[in-house]
């Protein structure tokens, strides 16, 4: 099993035609994921790359009986793609778009929390459930299924645990973005890993800016009993620099990377100084146990 | 991007949000004509994005023309907190006899807007609410609905602001949410909002931060001569994703999380990191030759680090990318020693591409801990 996404799961890709909605549609194909569809407006009845494009998303869930969408279009289009999604009631709707206006994306995520489709990202490399489906632009081939799950703000972080624990591979690993507000947390990722008869273990990993993994923490403390390590990024980051990530700033005494390593501790998540030394901690623990 | 007060003021008065009459001056001559034209006193105030200005002298009332020129030279060029004062505001110095707190944000925790209101403003708002923290009001605000008559009204009453205001301060803050929705602005703060001995009310100070995702759907003034560093201008340019640090171990790297684990890890190994630099998942060998240009021509380097994660983009194409951008910068260009970690996807076809170029400067290490000791050793070794 997984966590969001399994083998049954059925994908329609949002931006199909564009050069990145192609290219990762194919990707995603080719790491064994079912895409049943692409939507672009004005181009349903096309076939790409062997699927069928649809008009609008209720369309190609008509069609095709599609519950996952992966959303590649560009960021003045994304709000009207995901408000679409969320009104034709699809059940996960993965925004890789970076770049969205926060205005936009705090309607969007508005609307689908009063619907019932749950918001992954913007802004994020999207999840994998290694040898099942992917839905986003993480590589499938750099891990293998097994039992750790992992959330992440940060994608290429998110590579170098995967790859480094490959050989005992993971249940589902989730990119949930590193915008200043996205639609899936850390704390979402936790509790549907610890509910997942799948998952053994969770490697959470967050980086500066807001007081996510804080309240991660409080979480952890109270509603998770599998084993979690964790690693923090930004230790070194100036006060009011932005870090890449719209997300990663760090202002006043808010959001510095120390805080968040003391409150993961202080609720007995080990956290790694580097993200080799993360890895090393999971795995003795894995050995451990 | 934050605006300097004078840009929020602009933005305030543009949606009706009363502020106090005034002009930037560059220099104290300009100074000095815009006091003689508001006639009485004014107040001279250093245009820095940063706060504190009061406490470091940036601020300085003036009876007239004479002073106002006097406090102006005495302001431009002040450095505040590593801000160089290039401008300062000359306004009507309004006094106030009541100063209160008001404030639109993005709530990053509950994934909505945030109003935040208090009856007693002036001192800094950090300060407030660790002092105080039942004095601030703050009211969740649906991006659906946004902030109406109603709603203002209802957050300043919370707030405690006397009845005789209340009327004016919410249309007020109906008129800020109108910066706030309308400019794509992430933050707009004002403190204080003062009711004056006469009776006005009317915002005294203003902080803005624009989203910048949103920039393409606004005409917005060019954030040129805001006193950044020039390396960064540079950059920005030539559309990196680049900061200066105060280090000496350049660093370079594909992923904003993975560059910032590079730099702590730079730091455990005992060196400071000169820069952030993230080069992004396509990493194309322009890029590669623009950011190394960039990190070698910052005189504070003594060594780079090259970390790269080869997920989507495979290690060969980034080997490729780095021989291609040795090439383009010349014998000369690299005058310091790059060592490169590369992992991930097809990392010993890479290794093997930047094994064969040899070239002199370059050194592999295959671990991202391993690569950051020696970069920070070489850094050190030069210093």
């Amino acid at each position: 099993m997984s966590i969001f996404l399994s083998k049954d799961s059925r994908v329609v890709v949002q931006g199909m035609t564009g050069a990145e909605g192609g290219r990762h549609t194919a990707r995603m194909v080719a790491a064994g994921t079912n895409v049943v569809a692409g939507v672009t407006p004005g181009k349903g009845g096309q076939v790409h790359q062997g699927i069928p494009v649809f008009s609008s998303v209720a369309e190609a869930m008509d069609s095709t009986g599609a519950d996952v969408s992966v959303v590649f279009v560009p960021p003045r289009f994304t709000k009207g793609a995901v408000l679409e999604a969320v009104d034709a009631g699809i059940g996960l709707c993965v925004v890789i778009t970076e770049g969205v206006p926060v205005h936009d994306s705090l309607e969007f995520l508005t609307v689908a929390r009063q619907g019932t489709t749950r918001v992954i990202g913007p802004n994020c490399p999207g999840l994998i459930s290694p040898g099942a489906a992917n839905a986003g632009i993480i590589p499938a081939d750099i891990t293998a299924p097994g039992r750790i799950g992992l959330v992440s703000k940060s994608g290429t972080l998110t590579y170098q645990l995967m790859y480094e624990l490959r050989d005992i591979g993971f249940s589902t690993a989730v990119g949930i973005g590193g915008d200043p507000v996205i639609g899936t947390t850390h704390i979402d990722c936790l509790r549907a890993f610890q509910d997942d008869p799948d998952t053994d273990a969770i490697v959470m990993i967050g980086e500066i800016g807001g007081d996510a993994e804080e309240r991660a923490a409080a979480f952890i403390e109270k509603h998770v009993t599998k084993p979690v390590v964790a690693y923090v990024a930004g230790f070194t980051a100036p006060e009011g620099k932005t870090m890449g990530h719209a997300g990663a700033i760090i202002s006043g005494s808010a959001g510095t990377a120390q805080a968040k390593k003391e409150a993961l501790e202080k609720v007995g998540v080990s956290v790694g100084r580097t993200p080799s030394e993360t890895a090393r901690l999971m795995r003795a623990l894995l050995e451990a146990a | 991007m934050d605006l300097f007060e004078h840009q929020a003021k602009e933005l305030f008065a543009r949606y009706g949000v009363p502020v106090p009459e005034g002009a930037v001056a560059a220099t104290p001559e300009e100074a000095r004509a815009i006091a003689a034209e508001l006639a009485g006193p004014v107040v001279v105030k250093a245009q820095v994005k940063t706060g504190g200005r009061g406490k470091a002298g940036g601020i300085k009332p003036a009876p007239g023309p004479a002073a106002a020129e006097d406090a102006a030279r005495a302001i431009l060029g002040m450095d505040i907190k590593g801000h160089l004062t290039r401008s300062v505001l000359v306004e009507v110095a309004d006094v106030p006899a009541e100063e209160y707190y008001a404030a639109f944000l993005v709530d990053r925790a509950a994934g909505t807007f945030l109003a935040m209101c208090s009856a007693s403003g002036g001192m800094e708002i950090e300060e407030l609410a660790a002092t105080d923290p039942g004095a601030l009001v703050r009211v969740p605000i649906d991006p659906l609905r946004g902030v109406d008559h109603e709603t203002a009204s209802f957050i300043v009453t919370e707030a405690g602001l006397p009845s005789d205001v209340a009327g004016e301060a919410a249309g007020i803050l109906v008129g800020l949410w109108k910066v706030m929705a309308g400019e794509d602005a992430v933050l707009v703060e004002v403190n204080p909002l003062a009711r004056t001995a006469d009776g006005r009310v009317l915002a005294l100070d203003g902080k803005v931060t624009l989203d910048e995702n949103a920039g393409y759907r606004h005409d917005r003034p060019a954030e040129a001569a805001t006193g950044g560093d020039d390396l960064e201008s540079r950059a920005k340019g030539k559309g990196l994703n680049y900061v200066k640090l105060d280090g000496s171990v350049g660093v370079i790297g594909n992923g904003a999380g993975l560059v910032m684990s590079t730099l702590d890890v730079v730091a455990q190994a005992g060196a400071r990191p000169a820069n952030f630099l993230d080069i992004g998942g396509g990493a194309s060998a322009q890029v590669m030759a623009d950011g190394l240009g960039v990190i070698l021509s910052d005189p504070d380097v003594k060594s780079v680090l090259v970390n790269v994660f080869g997920g989507i983009t495979a290690c060969d194409a980034v080997a490729d990318g780095i021989v291609a951008a040795l090439a383009t910068l010349g014998e000369q260009g690299a005058t310091h020693p790059i060592v490169v970690r590369l992992d991930g996807n097809n990392a010993e076809a890479g290794r093997r591409i930047l094994d064969q170029a040899a070239h002199p400067a370059v050194r592999q290490v295959p671990t991202m801990d391993g690569a950051a000791e020696e970069a920070a050793r070489l850094a050190n070794a030069a210093a």
